[in-house]
């Protein structure tokens, strides 16, 4: 599964930076930026549902 | 058992009220991005979201221990359709008012993700209509209105609710205050007409 | 800039009489994806995506549009075809229409090339009609997406890509593309494949620009030597200092002559052929402050729409300008090259992207005038010691 980034939705509100700190970093503006590609590994698969849950914004998707 | 009635409506009606002031404040504080009152963002959002569900649950119990009080003589109609009561219909009426809002707010959030974000987005800015209807429905209705303890409630509730958009009008609350706006170039919006 | 100099090669700028190219030929769909797909034709709006791959893609009943929006200031090609040859620029329509059972065509463009469009739609019987619609001129009103958005009457900005363009029933070919194609269907993938190279066949229009003597479009085959191609428009005006090529989203390689412009020969530099955009840096013109221009350019054209390019972007052009004015400051060039690879691959288009490519190939291509600017000179003007 991968974690994909609507980028015209993003508001960099924090949120899937905090759920998923695994994956995911902050840039100067308080954008998520991935850090090692956007394959969500198996164990993550949880906190990158609750990631996507609780996006403010609707702007995080897990897609196959 | 008719007292008990009495007093759980009242009782659970201003437990909402300051559910609805946490929730209220909550939900401008995650629209801050920094972690606000100590708490982490996504416990922000989490806490806002679960305070909201509690409060529906004590407005619904306020609403059934009316229907069943034979003193508030309320109608099964009077819960869903404002100011249509006998018993003080216009501050009745902000309560049904009131409670129809927050059901408009809670279902739209709960299925956000198949409505999508404007939709969601534009139904939750009634929010700032329905914490000020909760909050004059309580005030004008009901045997407490007047009681030195209800405006103590009531006064604290504002302050919150005025604090946390002072917090939010503020330079400093967004947590980059240099961060450029996102909005469509101007030239790059729809101008075109059809040639042919 | 849409004049049309001496050809290298004389394919899509050869019937500019009233010769014609000819009748076009009834196809069908699969005759039209194979003849795409053996002919080897890529997409010439600068992605080079397989034409065939998108063809397959599409569901019947999708909306072709031909894209001549153009948005690149440094290139011309487009509007020149457009003037030019918009027969085969139509006809190439027809046919992606054919090939994808469409039901309705488009053709997007900038608002001066379309008035003269019209007479030529008037005297064609197209089986599909064509609308014309006015591209905004502006840099990313081109990008396939945004050209969806803009032929549906809103904004020409790029949208999210989680779901292909094919596959929400839109074909968009750029200009050129279609206008290779049209002559495909003509003269047949093997005569296609007589120019170019055995990977990357067939001819490409280039805008050459800069310091040449006679800038304007010429045409070519992949892996046309960079000379040859600066002397089809006049030669080099001047001694060269670098060139850039791929436009403002591409990337400078050195004046070297004998370079071929194809992908795999410009890869190297982390540069490609993209949309044939070629501008010559002559040796008393500074390569840094040329690019603290562009990259300057490209953060005002930012659609708005994504964080990390509404932000980056102008940061970037911020640092490269303090560079480009020979700041003091030790880490710019280092800043520079952390901006291009965190904007990088986040937004919703190639926006991000390409401005950091163009960023990154300026830090290469530059190194010693970076060394230069920091000490408080420039090679541009003191001339190499």
């Amino acid at each position: 599964m991968r974690l994909h980034i609507d980028w015209t939705a993003c508001d960099g509100r924090g949120v899937c930076t905090e759920l998923l700190t695994e994956m995911l970093t902050e840039d100067d503006w308080g954008f998520p930026v991935l850090r090692n590609g956007d394959t969500v590994p198996p164990p993550l698969d949880g906190a990158a549902r609750r990631a996507v849950d609780r996006c403010p914004m609707l702007a995080l998707r897990l897609v196959t | 058992m008719t007292d008990a009635l009495w007093y759980f409506a009242r009782g659970s009606g201003v437990v909402s009220l300051l559910l609805l002031t946490v929730v209220v404040a909550l939900g401008i504080g995650s629209r801050s991005g920094r972690p606000a009152f100590g708490l982490p963002r996504f416990a922000v959002s989490l806490l806002h979201r679960n305070a909201a569900l509690l409060a529906i649950v004590f407005l619904v119990g306020h609403v059934l221990s009316l229907l069943f009080d034979p003193y508030a003589q309320l109608r099964l109609l009077d819960t869903v359709l404002p100011f249509a009561g006998h018993y003080r219909p216009v501050w009745q009426g902000l309560g049904t008012l009131g409670f129809d809002l927050l059901v408009a707010l809670v279902g739209t959030s709960l299925l956000r993700h198949r409505l999508g974000a404007r939709v969601w987005r534009t139904v939750h800015w009634l929010a700032y209509l329905c914490w000020p209807v909760a909050l004059l429905h309580g005030l004008g209705t009901g045997t407490d209105n007047g009681t030195w303890w209800l405006w103590a409630i009531s006064i604290a509730c504002v302050v919150v609710v005025v604090a946390a958009l002072a917090w939010r009008i503020s330079p400093n609350f967004s947590r980059f205050p240099a961060r450029a706006d996102r909005a469509v170039a101007p030239r790059l919006r729809p101008h075109l007409e059809e040639v042919k | 800039m849409t004049s049309v100099v001496e050809q290298v090669e004389r394919r899509l700028l050869a019937g500019t009489g009233a010769a014609g190219p000819g009748r076009l030929p009834v196809l069908d769909p699969s005759q039209i994806i194979g003849m795409a797909r053996d002919a080897g034709l890529t997409g010439r709006g600068g992605a080079g995506f397989p034409v065939w791959r998108k063809l397959t893609a599409v569901a019947p009943g999708s909306v072709v549009i031909a894209n001549g929006a153009e948005g690149e200031p440094a290139s011309g090609k487009d509007r020149a075809l457009l003037a030019y040859q918009p027969d085969l620029v139509l006809d190439g329509l027809q046919l992606i229409g054919m090939a994808a059972r469409a039901g309705t065509a488009h053709l997007y463009a900038p608002k001066a090339a379309l008035a003269p469009l019209r007479a030529v739609l008037a005297a064609r019987h197209d089986r599909l009609p064509v609308t014309l619609h006015a591209a905004p001129d502006a840099f990313v009103s081109g990008e396939e997406t945004a050209v969806v958005s803009a032929i549906g009457g809103r904004a020409a900005v790029p949208s999210d890509k989680r779901i292909r363009t094919v596959d929400k029933g839109f074909l968009v070919q750029n200009v050129e593309t279609l206008a290779h194609l049209a002559l495909i269907a003509r003269h047949g993938p093997g005569w296609f494949r007589t120019a170019g190279t055995a990977d990357e066949p067939g001819t490409f229009l280039a805008t050459v620009s800069g310091a040449v003597r006679r800038p304007g479009v010429v045409e070519a085959g992949y892996g046309v030597r960079l000379g040859e191609l600066i002397a089809a428009a006049g030669g080099p005006a001047a001694e060269l200092r670098a060139v850039l090529i791929g436009g403002y989203h591409g990337g400078w390689v050195p004046a070297d002559p004998a370079l071929p412009v194809s992908r795999r020969a410009l890869e190297p530099y982390g540069a490609a052929p993209g949309a044939g955009v070629i501008v010559a840096l002559p040796r008393n013109a500074c390569g840094l402050s040329e690019t603290a221009r562009i990259v300057g350019y490209l953060a005002d054209q930012v659609a708005g729409q994504c964080g990390p390019c509404v932000n980056g972007l102008p940061r970037m052009a911020g640092t490269l300008a303090d560079l480009a004015a020979r700041r003091p400051e030790p880490g710019l060039a280092a800043e520079a090259q952390r901006l291009a690879r965190l904007v990088s691959g986040r937004g919703a288009c190639r926006h991000p992207d390409g401005t950091a490519r163009l960023v990154l190939s300026a830090m290469r291509a530059f190194e010693a005038d970076v060394a230069a600017h920091l000490n408080g000179r420039c090679l541009a003007v003191e001339g190499p010691r």
